[in-house]
């Protein structure tokens, strides 16, 4: 089940011809260690032809970078992506009922496939969900009869001709606009939205409880998972992520704090507190500590692209499910498992608690996530090989193929190792997102984004 | 358990630097941290995890992933505690997780309590929406009734009260009217299970149900419908 390590090509990245050389190509965000609470990035997403990258931060703020179409001549990078709209989402806000403060920070941010020439997302903080159109102006009507150029109006006595406005080009504008807010549905924490296959619908899950939106409606959803017990003593287990399958339009999987995951089938009932499929893999009886159950909480549940596979991130590791079986993962990854015995200390500064997303390349072949010490790891599913590499800005020059990093559990250190006690674990990377057709990867520390790319040869 | 405009801390781990921990647990070499632990590391592990619920449940919207983590966790120390009783090196293990659970309904419960009481005073102003909406490009203007349904708890303790300002005025009203098909329970206000809101809205999740007395009545009066309009039998 664990993958064997291959020293060898860990360090000379390009083995066999498939191995992808990862490099550096952008860095976006403040260059001073001082970090501005606000520019803590929450979310990344790609959309889907992977034009578009979006970040959500702990301000409320969405950024959107476009790629640039590929210069032909210039064969040697892919486009870069450059600023193409920011807009604040999310303002802070005052539940006056329960006298607190509602955070704006973004945590999801979710693309509808484009329809027409304006894009559109949902984005969601703890409590409310917002849909919004960005859209482009680059032409604007000019020639009205009643108004200057500069808006003021024109007085209809000095009006001796007629004529129709004309379209003129001007400068390119993004506009981001929301079109539907949906509120006042969550009495929890909001950790997940995901859109339906039929891109009519789309579901919102708390801690406690998932609704089903109509993107059109506002005023109403519907709930079909609730968890919440009819006495809160009894409550031992939250909803920690959800996300409906990518094909099939009835299907939905939520994964729990307890490390299990269901999956529900609205066609059943309606409300899906019962589960058509229970996953969960048994506990392994040499490894049973008093943070068992913390380090098995899943953090983010993915599906793989043609759906037959979920991914689930937990504390230590990366667990690849088929839907067809229930009792256990088809594979393992270990993140960092030299982290396992000092579990303890993890707890005492509540790191044990981080989570930690996961994403599919657009074949299912590799997965990728995040560690401590800006590092991130992927797993090829088919050479079974494994990589850690290093957000950092030392890495700086574009096309710079990044060096391997590698955690010395114990014992000696070798040369270019790092010890486990030397991680910083304030430098986390929890979100990353993976282009749904190339190899670009945007990779999230705290306050910077970070776009590497495949060497292209 | 409310507090004022309380803003969630991000730095929560600089409260905890001053805990001591075992050297014992920073070995390396330590691989799974308790199939048999020693009592006292125990122990710090009990405090450490009781200070992290207590500051969890101080926060006015504890985040409950944190909390029940935290919580299951101490339940599985104080389990493996129980059998060495000789010397509770805390005072009553027992109560706490306990207490956690109570702390743990409590928020809710006294959450629930203090909602409804504003509830009722908020009654009579129009509109349950809890925070002010910007302006959305949305086509029929619906109050969004779905914040009822999350509060429900705390609207059903309100009762009846709250939506019968009018019912001295109304019977004075309809005096002169034949009012002997409507004197029963099912019309009186007092048997459903109202929202205070003015609007009743389309999407309103609970009908108001019925109780036997009034199943019968309505029977009787269909019943009695249909022996009025039985066309005679044969040979009657």
């Amino acid at each position: 089940m664990f993958p064997k390590f291959s020293l060898r090509s860990m360090f000379h990245g390009a083995g066999g011809g498939n191995d992808i050389q990862w490099c550096f190509s952008q860095v976006k965000g403040a260059v001073d260690d001082d970090v501005a609470e606000a520019d803590i990035i929450s979310t990344v997403e790609f959309n889907h032809s992977g034009e578009l990258l979006a970040t959500g931060d702990k301000g409320g703020r969405v950024v959107i970078f476009q790629q640039e179409q590929e210069n032909k001549i210039q064969s040697h990078s892919r486009g870069e992506y450059n600023v193409y709209s920011t807009f604040q989402s999310h303002e802070p806000e005052f539940d006056y009922l329960k006298s607190l403060e509602i955070e704006e920070k973004i945590n999801k941010i979710r693309w509808l496939p484009q329809k027409n020439a304006a894009q559109f997302l949902l984005s969601t903080n703890d409590k409310t969900i917002k849909l919004w159109k960005i859209s482009e102006r680059d032409k604007r009507p000019e020639g009205y009869n009643l108004k200057e150029e500069d808006g003021r109006y024109r007085d209809p006595t000095t009006v001796t001709t007629l004529r129709v406005p004309v379209f003129r080009p001007m400068d390119l504008m993004v506009e981001a606009s929301p079109r539907r807010i949906f509120a006042n549905a969550h009495t929890y924490h909001i950790n997940s939205i995901s859109i339906n296959s039929d891109y009519e619908t789309y579901l919102s899950a708390d801690d406690l409880r998932i609704n089903l939106w109509h993107l059109e409606i506002t005023d109403r959803s519907f709930n079909i998972v609730d968890i919440k017990p009819a006495n809160m003593e009894e409550l031992t287990e939250v909803i920690t992520a959800a996300e409906f399958h990518p094909n099939s339009c009835n299907t939905f999987v939520y994964s729990s704090s307890k490390g299990t995951i269901r999956l529900c089938d609205m066609r059943a009932s309606a409300l899906c507190d019962r589960h058509s499929k229970l996953f969960e893999e048994p506990e392994d009886p040499s490894n049973r500590s008093f943070f068992s159950e913390i380090i098995s909480s899943i953090s983010d549940v993915k599906f793989s692209h043609s759906g037959r596979y979920m991914m689930t991130r937990d504390y230590l590791s990366v667990k690849i499910w088929d839907l067809n079986m229930e009792n256990r993962p088809v594979e393992t990854y270990q993140v960092h498992e030299y982290l396992r015995s000092k579990l303890c200390s993890l707890y005492e500064n509540d790191c044990i608690f981080d989570k930690f997303e996961c994403c599919w390349n657009g074949s299912d072949s590799v997965v990728m996530t995040g560690s401590y010490n800006n590092f991130f790891r992927m797993f090829d599913r088919n050479t079974k090989r494994d990589i850690t590499l290093e957000a950092s800005r030392e890495n700086n020059k574009p096309r710079t193929v990044l060096k391997p990093r590698k955690v010395c559990a114990s014992g000696k250190r070798k040369k270019d190792e790092i010890s486990v006690d030397s991680l910083d674990f304030n430098k986390k990377i929890l979100h990353t997102a993976w282009h749904p057709k190339e190899n670009i990867i945007a990779v999230a520390t705290t306050n910077n984004l970070y776009i590497f790319q495949d060497k292209v040869n | 358990m409310l507090s004022k405009g309380l803003k969630r801390k991000r730095e929560e781990e600089e409260e905890k630097e001053s805990l001591a921990v075992d050297a014992l647990w920073l070995d390396p070499g330590h691989a799974a941290v308790a199939q048999a632990p020693p009592a006292a590391a125990s122990s710090s592990l009990f405090d450490l995890s009781v200070l992290k619920l207590h500051h969890s449940l101080q926060q006015g919207e504890p985040d409950l992933r944190h909390l029940v983590l935290v919580v299951n966790t101490l339940r599985r120390i104080q389990a493996s505690m129980a059998p060495t009783a000789a010397l509770p090196p805390v005072p009553s293990p027992p109560a706490a997780p306990s207490m956690a659970d109570n702390l743990l309904a409590s928020s809710d419960a006294a959450l629930s309590a203090s909602m409804a009481s504003l509830l009722e005073d908020l009654s009579h102003i129009e509109g349950l929406s809890q925070v002010p909406q910007p302006l959305a490009d949305e086509g029929p203007p619906g109050r969004s009734i779905g914040g009822a349904a999350p509060s429900l708890g705390a609207l059903d303790l309100l009762g009846p009260a709250t939506g019968c300002l009018l019912d001295d005025g109304l019977e004075g009203l309809f005096e002169d009217i034949d009012t002997s098909m409507y004197d029963n329970e099912l019309w009186a206000p007092a048997s459903e299970g109202l929202k205070t809101g003015p609007e009743d809205g389309p999407g309103k999740e609970e009908a108001p149900e019925l109780d036997e007395a009034e199943l019968d009545y309505l029977m009787d009066v269909l019943v009695g419908t249909q022996a009025l309009e039985r066309p005679p039998g044969p040979g009657r």
